[in-house]
């Protein structure tokens, strides 16, 4: 039996989905110029910049999204499966900073930490897929968003999660996986990205933001919608209320994206928090923001969709028992509710902050999590009976061919980052150090997953010639030497 | 009008009652009590003790909110009396307040401006998604002694940045303090800027632009002297 954690019953989801059928007609939606045409064509009403979505016209949008669908590796290989009850995890994204891996203080991240922790994910079987993880702040802000996916492809085999930063720059993304891929035709077949796509709450669909649901509908690259309600500052203050308008931003996103095209792929995904009632900050380490990226799951597994949420992030500014206790409750609750894909490992301090440190032992986490959603199974004929049979009253289950057989598939065995008494009672070093040891041992085990030369000096010379548009004078975390070399080959 | 009425005032504030503060307000002036007494003794104490109690944990951004409204019922109705009779309230400095450019949370910025009217401050709020050019465009307008910048996000807080290159550019930043507030915030941040200073909470920033103010005070009287 696969064990399952539930927060909603199913009249408690149709009241929820109700009302947020309600609130997408009336208030109805800020809506960007770019969708009027299309929405109305689509039998909605539009009124001074405010869309009023009748539920028919959703329900029949949000009938027509795939129930499923894959991620592809760059090899074509199927890599993450969106849909039904599969749970993938991936780096958090987007951070702009990073906890220096010597002296574990926070600092502007560049090139070469993404780098870091692109190789340290890759070598992690934990994360199915990789993410465009931090802002670079060696590269220009209005070309940050392909360079770090340009990065992200140049040294990872996993599929990708990403985002464009503007309604002008996602066709660049699109033309860089397009290239690699070998084509766009090839890219919708067997797409290895997909584009985080974020609502402005309250239900207010952006100019940027619907523009990218467009055209990754038309170019048929999976969309990843991110609503992300913070509860009593920007969407009600009950978890009940917030859900409801997080289903009614992801039910309006879900219509522009399939009038656009209908039948292309997106993902019911969330970004929720509490707003703290004295900071003022977003907690993701709070068991009401793990609360509510579970129930606004349930809400799109019941209408059948692809889910995707925010957790595994904790709140301390460095790696302590607090930021570790936060990851590791919601690793746990997120695999149990069956999210497909749950984003925001590594990521610290109110996701201001990445540590590879973290995402090593997020790994560990992970993995629990991942042993705890195998459940428990009989495996053999009789539970115990047929082994006691055996022992009698000695206690010596050490011995038997049923121990050594299934003892591998009963127990999941952590990595040295879990302290398990292997490195002796004393001197035994603290988790920040076995982290930062992992994290050297699985960089030093690393090999670039070099892309085929053509493809690589294309995706090059695609850089070279794109960069210096926004003053970009060499190419950050690509030595010099291999980028001449590779541009050469063009 | 209730045996203590400055107590009264006080504690519509703390509760956060609008309609209650306004009534005591209206209530005062038709007994003659002077508009500035009543902000000085009867509300003005109801904000600081807000204050203070939200930098102790006891009070939250919801009461907050709803002090800051009731101080602005109250204001409502003894402004236009205190205009009238002539007797403004001493200017205790002029600060502009404003959200950075692609930022549109006004929660933090909104509370600071309140307390900081309450405390005497002439408040010019911006209010969201404002350029740096705005910000300095209205100082100069003016005359501001400070320009308060406010972002909740870590991305529209590097716009902070913005705003003092602004002021320098159109040559005021020698007269202008800017101060810097919002959840990503910190004091690291506000020095790697070159920003005058950092406030982690509303009732901080009110004693920080008081300390402001009288840096500025102290720099001027030796001027003063030597011309």
């Amino acid at each position: 039996m696969r064990p399952k954690f539930q927060l909603l019953d199913k009249p408690f989801i149709e009241r929820i989905l109700g009302e947020a059928f309600e609130l997408i007609e009336v208030p109805g939606l800020r809506i960007a110029p770019y969708v009027v045409e299309l929405l109305q064509a689509g039998g909605i009403r539009v009124e001074n910049g405010v869309a009023h979505i009748p539920e028919a016209v959703a329900r029949r949008a949000l009938e027509s999204v795939p129930r499923e669908f894959l991620l592809h590796d760059r090899d074509g290989a199927p890599a993450v499966r969106y849909g039904r009850d599969a749970v993938h995890f991936d780096p958090g994204s987007s951070c702009l900073n990073i906890l220096d891996p010597e002296t574990q203080k926070a600092r502007p991240a560049e090139s070469h930490d993404l780098i870091r922790l692109v190789q340290v994910a890759e070598m992690l079987p934990q994360y199915t897929a990789q993410s465009t993880a931090m802002v670079c702040n060696d590269v220009p802000a209005e070309i940050g968003d392909w360079y770090r996916l340009l990065l992200v492809l140049l040294h990872s085999k996993k599929p990708v999660v990403t985002g464009a930063f503007s309604a002008s720059s996602l066709h660049v993304l699109l033309e860089l996986l397009a290239i690699e891929s070998g084509g766009a035709d090839a890219l919708r077949r067997r797409p290895r990205a997909i584009f985080d796509v974020c609502p402005s709450p309250p239900l207010n669909w952006s100019e940027f933001a619907s523009q990218n649901l467009v055209e990754l509908a038309r170019a048929g690259v999976p969309a990843e919608i991110v609503s992300m309600p913070l509860a009593g500052a920007t969407a009600p203050v009950t978890i009940a209320g917030s859900v409801v308008q997080h289903a009614a931003e992801c039910i309006s996103g879900i219509t522009i994206h399939q009038l656009a095209k209908a039948g292309a792929p997106i993902v019911w995904g969330a970004a929720p928090a509490i707003f703290d009632m004295r900071s003022g900050k977003t907690p993701m380490g709070a068991i009401e923001t793990v609360m509510l990226d579970v129930a606004c799951a349930e809400v799109g597994k019941y209408l059948g969709l692809p889910t995707h949420a925010y957790m595994v992030a904790g709140d301390g500014r460095v790696i302590d028992a607090q930021v570790e206790m936060e990851s590791g409750i919601s690793a746990a609750l997120g695999a149990l509710a069956g999210i497909n894909m749950i984003s925001g490992a590594g990521m610290l301090d109110f996701l201001a902050c990445h540590s590879i440190e973290k995402l090593v032992i997020d790994a560990e986490a992970i993995a629990s999590a991942q042993r705890l959603i195998e459940g428990i199974e009989p495996r053999t004929e009789t539970l115990a009976t047929a082994m006691f049979a055996q022992t009698g009253l000695s206690g010596d289950f050490l011995k038997l061919k049923e121990t050594r057989a299934l003892f591998r598939k009963e127990q999941h065995f952590p990595s040295s980052v879990i302290d398990r008494g292997l490195a002796g009672p004393e001197n035994a070093p603290d988790i920040l150090r076995r982290a930062q040891a992992r994290v050297e041992e699985l960089l030093a085990a690393y090999e670039r997953p070099a892309l085929p030369a053509g493809l690589e000096s294309e995706m090059i010379a695609f850089a070279r010639r794109e960069g210096p548009k926004a003053g970009l004078k060499d190419l950050p975390g690509i030595s010099c030497a291999e980028a001449t070399a590779l541009a050469n080959q063009v | 009008m209730p045996e203590n009425p400055y107590s009264a005032m006080r504690q519509s504030i703390v509760d956060g009652a609008p309609d209650t503060a306004s009534d005591l307000a209206r209530q005062a002036l038709a007994v003659g009590i002077a508009p500035l007494d009543a902000i000085n003794d009867g509300y003005v104490p109801g904000m600081h003790a807000v204050g203070e109690q939200f930098a102790r944990g006891q009070m939250f951004l919801p009461d907050m909110m709803a002090s800051a409204e009731a101080m602005r019922a109250a204001m409502a109705v003894l402004e236009p009396e205190l205009k009238k009779q002539g007797a403004e309230r001493p200017n205790a400095g002029t600060v502009i307040l404003g959200t950075t450019k692609g930022d549109i949370h006004e929660i933090g910025k909104t509370l600071v401006g309140t307390l900081l009217t309450a405390h005497g401050f002439s408040v010019h709020d911006l209010g969201v998604d404002v350029s740096a050019e705005k910000f300095a465009a209205k100082a100069n307008e003016v005359g501001a002694d400070i320009v308060g910048v406010s972002a909740l996000l870590t991305t529209t807080m590097r716009n902070q940045k913005g705003v003092i290159e602004s002021l320098e550019r159109a040559g005021l930043r020698a007269r202008v303090k800017v101060i810097v507030g919002g959840a990503p915030v910190s004091r690291k941040w506000a020095d790697e800027i070159g920003a005058d200073g950092y406030a982690k909470d509303a009732m901080s920033a009110v004693a920080l632009a008081r300390e402001l103010m009288q840096a500025k005070q102290q720099a001027k009287t030796p001027a003063l002297e030597n011309a």
